[in-house]
């Protein structure tokens, strides 16, 4: 790994801090995420990447704890020599007409609001290493922002941090068709990357619903999972190399695109997942999988959890490595989809929807294999109807049925969303018990999720914010999670909804032992 | 009356797919592509089981013309709820030329064969747009046609048909048999579900040629050149009203 730390880096196992000597900054940010959810001391002042955002609900309600916004750390306020060194340096790229700040202060749910004034879009890594050499040493906070699709109010400033876009830089630098690596800037939105791998025989090895909007960089910031994690893995193994500006404006340059280098520590993996508290990330090279000939997406019906489980079994018995992608969605999420989208259900009306894609090389193999499958699970009964598609257009349809979820629910009122992981089998669980819990009080209350990964969304919802509402599912759900050792953010994150809970799931523990004598 | 529908399938590129014309323009590239079903053909399926499922008609035979793969085009209306399908095997040079008149003089044979009591299609295919094999089909029969149909009832031995126009909606009376062909809001196609699939496999699909239908493939148009439609041209965005009126007279708009 290329690294441009001055001298020894001394990087303790419990992450506690990353001190540059000869820096007067201490990347501290990253402490008040991690361990336990002690607050380490603040010992700089120059802290760039502020963790602390502010819950300022357009609709105003009495606030529950997780609403309290941090206080405001004391950075510098934006004056008219910043502005004017930052239109030197960005001409016609330093926004600060308040309606075009609007979309970036506002997050994709509309649940959070910040009051930046200025937003900058570098182009390149050079420009946004000033930026963050400027603001350094004036004390300006910083808030990155990609696509700004976030769902736990990550990627909007808290206060007047100046927004810093990586839209601008959207450029795919190199690609190798041999060995599938691809290297772009930060700013590429996800569906781009896409088609232009599609062209080129290979895709994206992870897909999610904001494909449209999200850039690369936010994924990578978030360790996004998505749809094709079941087969393809984590950005933590698909991403090669990184180049990050750090808080100061160093160039931290780990782009490599190897696949396998074993020389020292993998720093890497550090900023993926940080969720912009380490260094902003302004290029990724990412390893990316052949382009299938055969894709295939079945819709199924199942009575109950059980059954849904047996059928994953099943499914990876017999469909093995074609299988790429088995999700799931509840009755309640189809009437959801009825009511707002006007969707049709592809199958009858069952408890329990499994969607199911295989992607492979060879088309008959597959269908064989799938033709296989489908038969047994039928003849068992442990799927009472399903469908298949083969063509695109049917495929298509056919994911929008778990895609569009989020969309119809957006339609339903306001939506409190849960991304947990729990032990597969007790993944159904939390949303019955949830339903009991909540009784009346919700509008709604509904499952879906990656079930092949361990990864539920529990959404809910209400025709209007509702405090006491809130109180009743926090942190019952959270307490419910810690139960079972799952997590309380599968894969969303943490941002700004759910700093505060960090401790209900920790991957660190210390074990101490008494010494042995 | 036989209570026998026939129903042309076609075997076209997946409509989602994006079209890219060979490099000699010859045409556009087929290999490799995905293909599915033509949609209206969908719709005129689901139409001709919806009549089954309502006991007005006995039996729904789907038919298409081409190389070995328009049997999976077959199957598919098979598992959608059709009884039975021919396959009018049509490859090569014959199969790069074949039109709706071909096509018509197929089904016209067939449908004579089978004693049809209807023959619905889709409104046109999305590869050629042609609106043209529908009337054809009828023409040969000398039956009365129904096209572009929204809306189709069986009212004893006539065909009450809402067909969409220009102007609005005009509903006509048939007699049978007749030839009718699909338009986009007649119904929607159903999802064809597991159970339907696997009996889909057991049902039969006879193989026919089109000699042995009496018909001549020779084709009397040929394909001269295939180019991709010209590229949208970029807008541009001006400041100020000065702008845009030097911007106009410069494009000698103004």
């Amino acid at each position: 790994m290329v690294g441009i730390f001055q001298r020894s880096l001394r990087l303790r196992t419990s992450l506690r801090q990353l001190s540059f000597h000869g820096s007067t900054s201490s990347t501290d940010t990253l402490s008040s995420l991690v361990l336990r959810g002690r607050l380490f001391p603040i010992s700089s002042p120059s802290v760039f990447f502020s963790t602390h955002r502010t819950l300022q609900a357009p609709n105003d309600g009495p606030k529950s704890l997780s609403d309290t916004p941090p206080p405001r750390r004391p950075f510098s306020r934006v004056t008219e020599e910043d502005l004017t060194f930052f239109r030197t340096l960005l001409p016609g790229r330093t926004i600060t007409d308040p309606d075009l700040l609007e979309s970036s202060n506002v997050d994709w749910l509309k649940s959070v609001r910040g009051s930046s004034e200025v937003l900058l879009r570098p182009q390149t890594t050079e420009e946004v290493s000033q930026i963050l050499r400027y603001c350094n040493s004036h004390n300006l906070a910083v808030n990155p922002q990609g696509g700004n699709t976030g769902l736990v109010g990550g990627s909007v400033p808290v206060y007047d941090e100046i927004v810093l876009s990586t839209a601008l830089m959207n450029n795919i630098l190199h690609f190798n068709d041999v060995s599938g690596i691809l290297t772009c800037q930060s700013g590429c939105i996800l569906e781009n990357l896409s088609l232009y791998l599609e062209e080129r025989g290979h895709i994206m090895p992870l897909d999610l619903g904001a494909k449209g909007s999200c850039q690369i960089g936010g994924n990578v910031a978030t360790n996004a999972g998505g749809l094709r994690l079941l087969r393809y893995g984590s950005l933590h193994g698909t991403v090669l190399g990184l180049e990050v500006v750090l808080a100061d404006g160093r160039v931290l340059d780990c782009l490599s695109t190897l696949r396998k280098d074993n020389t020292g520590y993998d720093l890497k993996q550090l900023f993926i997942g940080s969720e912009g508290t380490l260094g902003v990330i302004t290029a990724v090279s990412i390893l990316c999988p052949q382009k299938p000939k055969s894709v295939n997406v079945v819709f199924l019906g199942c009575e109950t959890f059980e059954q849904l489980l047996k059928t994953f079994q099943l499914s990876k018995r017999m469909l093995g490595e074609i299988l790429s992608a088995y999700e799931f969605l509840d009755s309640e999420c189809l009437n959801l989809l009825k009511t707002h989208l006007k969707l049709q259900n592809p199958v009858s009306d069952c408890p329990f929807y499994i969607v199911i894609e295989t992607q492979g090389s060879d088309p008959n193999h597959d269908e064989e294999k799938l033709h296989n499958f489908l038969e047994e699970a039928m003849a068992s009964s442990l799927v009472v109807d399903g469908t298949v598609a083969t063509e695109e257009g049917k495929i298509k349809a056919l994911w929008s049925m778990r895609e569009r979820i989020t969309e119809a629910l957006t339609h339903d009122g306001f939506t409190y969303k849960y991304d947990i992981s729990l032990p597969v089998e007790r993944i159904y669980q939390l949303v019955t018990d949830m339903r009991r819990h909540l009784g009346d009080r919700a509008k709604s209350v509904v499952g879906y999720g990656h079930v092949g990964d361990g990864n539920l969304h529990l959404n809910i919802t209400s025709p209007a914010k509702n405090a006491a509402l809130l109180a009743a599912i926090e942190p019952f759900v959270y307490e419910w999670t810690a139960k079972f050792q799952g997590s309380i953010s599968a894969e969303h994150g943490l941002g700004l909804k759910k700093r505060n809970y960090i401790h209900y799931s920790l991957g660190v523990r210390w074990r101490v032992f008494p010494p042995c004598r | 009356m036989s209570g026998r529908v026939l129903v042309g399938v076609k075997r076209v590129i997946d409509y989602a797919v994006k079209i890219r014309v060979k490099p000699d323009n010859s045409g556009v590239v087929t290999d490799g592509v995905k293909h599915s079903m033509n949609p209206f053909c969908e719709i005129a399926v689901e139409e001709a089981v919806k009549l089954k499922e309502k006991k007005l008609i006995k039996e729904v035979v789907a038919v298409s013309c081409g190389p070995q793969q328009s049997q999976e085009t077959i199957r598919t209306a098979l598992a959608m709820g059709a009884d039975r399908g021919i396959h009018v095997e049509v490859t090569g040079k014959d199969y790069d030329t074949l039109g709706p008149l071909q096509v018509s003089k197929i089904l016209a044979a067939l449908a004579k064969k089978e004693e049809a009591q209807l023959v619905i299609l889709g409104k046109q295919a999305i590869d050629d747009d042609c609106n043209q094999t529908g009337q054809m089909t009828a023409a040969l029969l000398d039956w009365p046609q129904g096209t572009f149909a929204s809306e189709v009832s069986l009212e004893n031995d006539k065909v009450k048909v809402v067909r969409e126009i220009d102007g609005g909606l005009e509903t006509i009376k048939i007699s049978t048999p007749a030839v009718l062909t699909a338009d986009l809001r007649l119904n929607t196609p159903r999802y064809a579900t597991l159970p339907n699939i696997m009996k889909a496999k057991k049902k039969k699909i006879a193989n026919v040629k089109p000699a042995d239908l009496g018909v001549d493939l020779t084709s009397r148009l040929e394909v001269l050149r295939v180019d991709e439609p010209p590229q949208r041209q970029a807008g541009m965005k001006v400041e100020t009203v000065d702008d845009l009126v030097v911007k106009l007279k410069d494009a000698g708009k103004v």
